[in-house]
């Protein structure tokens, strides 16, 4: 029998995937461990390596085909003895472009407030448009052809609409209600129970107010003025998951400045004792000590080390702390976990590796998975202060301001000192505004007096 | 809780009534039929199945005339009209008999005998010799007493020399002519039986056309047809009387333009339309309404009478079993409580009439559409273009499909030609599933099959025909 090699799930909640390359062609031999594919997933691009040996029988998926759901059959692996003729009853071919075959244009949405059943992570994998819609039947809509037709020549969103047919179909009757205005809505999946007011039947059931049409958006503009960037699946990613961030979290932030003149007297010395190079060598960034220092103030404040989920807080025991890495056309949060056990230069040189792979979308999903707060840092660019979207799960993040020298006020006299503006956002749900505050000057503790780290 | 109490009491073991118990009883209901003649109803003993049997007959007389034009010799071909009905009656037997099991298994009580309604959940019940029996007491009670042949007052049956479907059925011997009023679906499968086995056959309808509720082209087709096989069709006429001789019968046909015509004619097969079983059942005592012949029901099939329900032939056209089934399902399901549970949508009944050559329909006709303003796209496809069609011998045949032009709803499918009573299915699932033109032409259809003419003409309603 030859072996079908299924399209991996690259994380727990990977629900499809992007075939970006294919790194072997049908007919190559191939032994376990050898790379047969590139895996587009969210943010990461991930490599397939064969486990079995054998001869590459058959390509079933073409490269550049998105949307390939986990476990669906990509190729058909021959084992030792086996020719061309056990291929037989093995549908698809290799040179399908990206968007001939009809799954490539189905998306797999996942409906705004559709549950999740675990804290997702800011990279959640289940990219989807934001448009995704769902009538209660796990995010698809179902209705007849003659009702999608109906609705589409009204336009008519059908995500919205309850469904009189077998097993909650939506049917021409239907859209003909709604479109003459005496729409059932479908009660949105989260909210049934707390909203309690009727939306109108073009309203999609996402929890998020409709934002505008794309052809209303394209009648405001002159043809030919602009050009449309297609969205690739981390522009998708972030649209969504921080649309569902700032639309679900109750944010607040809570601003303060830290002093850093000791820190920065820390760090030069801390760097001239680095060996000059080989695995010993380390350059400190502030960044790595604002992580130490955050990882820190999450032990001293552990009520603050936390998630929101339905069923309860989630009380983190170690320090998980994300930070924003800025690459081309978006960002990654690779995770710096158990920060408060690691050394400064533990946290440098992980830092380092984990930016290089992100700015080269080559972080597997555990590495950007998980965390309970994050760092985004945008004092290199000249920021002052700013205030950051948390990323969920979290339950806060830090924007970090320039280090500039300001005059203060110290014992009544003026004084020249590096400041740092730092702005925290709380989840509400989780960290109110004096266990925020407690964290926050935890941070500031550490960060003025970094010796503190060290106990 | 005595024996004799029920969930729920069906009253009429036809398609209607026994379908109603069978699913009542799957629900978990305690149910039972009660039956006053023949379980399987009119359709199993003396309607669509027993007809079919007879048809199935001259069809094969037909073919076996037509032998040398597939290679085959046959001479000396002869009928024996007894052996005909005999085959008729064991096919109707071994049905009937197929109920009575489908009854026991399903564990439904069923009482010989005739009901009436005698009070609130209450019903009467007298045996074959008129004796009455104890009462059956349900919490619901179907009515599912079926219809019988209508009769005016200057045409009625008399079992003898003027028949009903019934003696139409069981003939004695086989008349030489025939008269036959009205060219409805029972009219025309007799006309087209007798026709087939060398009867000289004479039609009469009161309406400008034949099959009056098919599309008129469909209908026009088959006129043209039978005409050809030797029929006297004459629309637009009504019969003014008819005079009994001693082995004859003289009718006088008043003309669409006014004429009369005397003819003579051996037997008079009357289908002139059905009416209600609505008599002696104690309906009016009971407060249920009924109207011109048939019970008033609602979307499911309940009366103005809390529990009591009326389903099938008895609650109004189309006078069609599969009709009749469905909607005791759904009365059933309804009282259950079952979720989504849907009224009937009286455009996705297909009709079938089994005369030679055949026809079927499903939905609008072409000028029923037009008539409600639609704009429309009709596609054709003649048998003469179809390979299958061809091999068979049989080329005479149409498959026409109306489409709204602004939707692409299937709003109706009429066909005739060989075996159309199995393809019509084909467009019934198209539209309960609401499929429109798009799913129609994505949809491969099998070669070499007479089905791929329901494909060509679906092109064809949107110009892309392939085969002529």
């Amino acid at each position: 029998m030859p072996i079908e090699i299924l399209m991996p799930a690259l994380s727990p909640t990977m629900e499809d995937g992007k075939l970006a390359k294919w790194m072997v062609k049908e007919g190559d031999t191939v032994s376990s461990g050898d790379v047969l594919a590139e895996i587009e997933t969210d943010k990461a691009t991930m490599e397939v390596e064969a486990v079995d040996e054998g001869v590459i029988g058959k390509i079933l998926i073409g490269e550049g085909t998105e949307h390939v759901a986990v476990n669906k059959p990509i190729a058909v692996l021959l084992e030792e003895g086996e020719d061309n003729s056990a291929l037989e009853g093995f549908e698809g071919g290799g040179v399908q472009p990206a968007a001939a075959t009809p799954e490539t244009q189905t998306p797999t949405p996942t409906a705004g407030p559709a549950p999740e059943p675990e804290p997702a992570t800011s990279s959640q994998p289940t990219a989807a448009p934001a448009s995704s819609t769902s009538n209660g039947q796990g995010g698809r809509v179902i209705a007849s052809p003659l009702a999608r037709r109906l609705a589409r020549d009204g336009n008519l969103d059908l995500s919205g609409l309850k469904g009189s047919g077998p097993n909650g179909r939506i049917v021409k009757q239907d859209v003909e209600k709604a479109l003459a205005g005496g729409a059932a809505p479908a009660a949105p999946a989260a909210e049934a129970t707390s909203a309690g007011q009727v939306m109108p039947a073009t309203m999609p059931s996402s929890a998020s107010i409709p934002a505008m049409a794309d052809d209303e958006i394209l009648a405001l503009y002159e043809p030919g003025t602009y050009e449309v960037v297609p969205h690739d699946n981390m522009r998708r990613i972030i649209a969504t998951r921080l649309t569902q961030a700032k639309s679900t979290i109750p944010h607040f932030y809570l601003s303060l400045d830290c002093r850093l003149d000791a820190l920065l007297a820390a760090r030069q010395r801390l760097n001239a004792m680095s060996a000059p190079e080989g695995p010993n060598a380390f350059k400190i960034s502030v960044n790595d000590m604002i992580i130490k220092a955050m990882a820190m103030a999450l032990q001293k404040v552990p009520d603050a080390n936390a998630t929101w989920t339905e069923q309860g807080v989630l009380r983190h025991r170690s320090s998980d702390v994300g930070v924003a890495v800025a690459i081309d056309g978006g960002l990654f949060t690779p995770v710096i976990r158990h920060g408060e056990v690691k050394s400064l230069s533990e946290i440098s040189n992980e830092m380092k590796d984990l930016a290089g792979r992100a700015r080269n979308r080559r972080l597997a999903p555990h590495e950007y998975q998980g965390g309970t707060t994050s760092i985004s840092n945008l004092g290199m660019m000249g920021i002052k202060s700013f205030d950051a979207v948390i990323n969920p799960p979290h339950s806060s993040i830090l924007a970090v301001g320039a280090g500039e020298k300001r005059p203060i006020i110290k014992n009544d006299s003026i004084e020249v000192a590096t400041m740092m503006s730092c702005t925290l956002s709380c989840d509400h749900r989780v960290v109110d505004g004096a266990l925020g505050a407690e964290l926050l000057d935890a941070f500031k503790g550490f960060i003025e007096e970094p010796v503190t780290m060290l106990v | 809780m005595s024996e004799n109490t029920f969930d729920l009491a069906v009253i009429g073991g036809g398609p209607g009534g026994y379908v109603a118990a069978i699913r009542a009883a799957q629900l978990g209901m305690n149910a039972c039929v009660i039956e006053r003649e023949h379980l399987g109803g009119i359709c199993l003993n003396w309607g669509c199945i027993p007809t079919k049997a007879l048809l199935r007959s001259s069809e094969l007389y037909h073919l076996f005339n037509h032998a040398d034009e597939f290679g085959l010799s046959a001479s000396n071909i002869e009928f024996d009209i007894e052996k005909i009905i005999k085959r008729s009656r064991t096919v109707s037997k071994r049905l009937t008999g197929g109920v009575g099991y489908l009854m026991k298994k399903n564990k439904i009580t069923v009482f010989d005998g005739t009901a009436k309604l005698k009070g609130k959940g209450v019903i009467g019940v007298s045996g074959q010799d008129g004796e009455a029996q104890p009462d059956v007491q349900a919490k619901h009670i179907i009515v599912a007493t079926g219809a019988r042949a209508r009769s005016l007052p200057n045409l009625e049956g008399d079992g003898k020399l003027v028949w009903t479907y019934k003696e139409a059925m069981i003939p004695d011997h086989m008349p030489k002519s025939l008269l036959v009023v009205g060219s409805g679906a029972i009219g025309i499968e007799f006309a087209s039986f007798y026709r087939t086995l060398g009867a000289e056959v004479t039609v009469v309808e009161v309406m400008d056309r034949v099959l009056p509720v098919e599309d008129e082209e469909i209908s026009d087709l088959a006129q043209k047809a039978f005409e050809k096989q030797g029929m006297n069709i004459f629309t637009g006429t009504t019969v003014e009387g008819l005079v009994k001789g001693e082995n004859s019968v003289t009718a006088t046909l008043k003309k669409a333009d006014g004429s009369s015509e005397a003819i003579t004619v051996e037997r008079v097969i009357l289908a002139i339309g059905i009416t209600g079983n609505v008599e002696d059942i104690g309906l009016e005592e009971a407060g249920v309404k009924v109207d011109r012949g048939h019970v008033v029901i609602d979307e499911w099939c309940r009366t103005d009478v809390d529990g009591v329900y009326a389903i099938g032939d008895v609650a109004g056209p189309p006078w069609l079993a599969h009709k009749a089934s469905h909607e005791g399902v759904i009365c059933v399901e309804k009282i259950a409580g079952v979720d989504g549970v849907h009224p009937l949508d009286t455009s996705n009944i297909p009709g079938c009439t089994y005369c030679w050559p055949q026809v079927a329909s499903i939905g609008m006709t072409e000028q029923k559409a037009k008539e409600e303003g639609r704009e429309v796209k009709v596609g054709r496809f003649p048998y003469q273009g179809n390979g299958k069609a061809i091999a068979l011998g049989e080329t005479d045949g149409l498959v026409k499909t109306i489409f709204d032009a602004k939707t692409g709803e299937l709003l109706g499918a009429h066909m005739i030609g060989a075996e159309v009573t199995e393809l019509i299915q084909g467009y019934g699932v198209a539209k309960t599933l609401e499929t429109t033109e798009a799913e129609l032409m994505h949809t491969v259809f099998p070669h070499p099959t007479l089905s791929e003419m329901m494909h060509e003409s679906v092109l064809d309603a949107y110009g892309r025909v392939m085969h002529i």
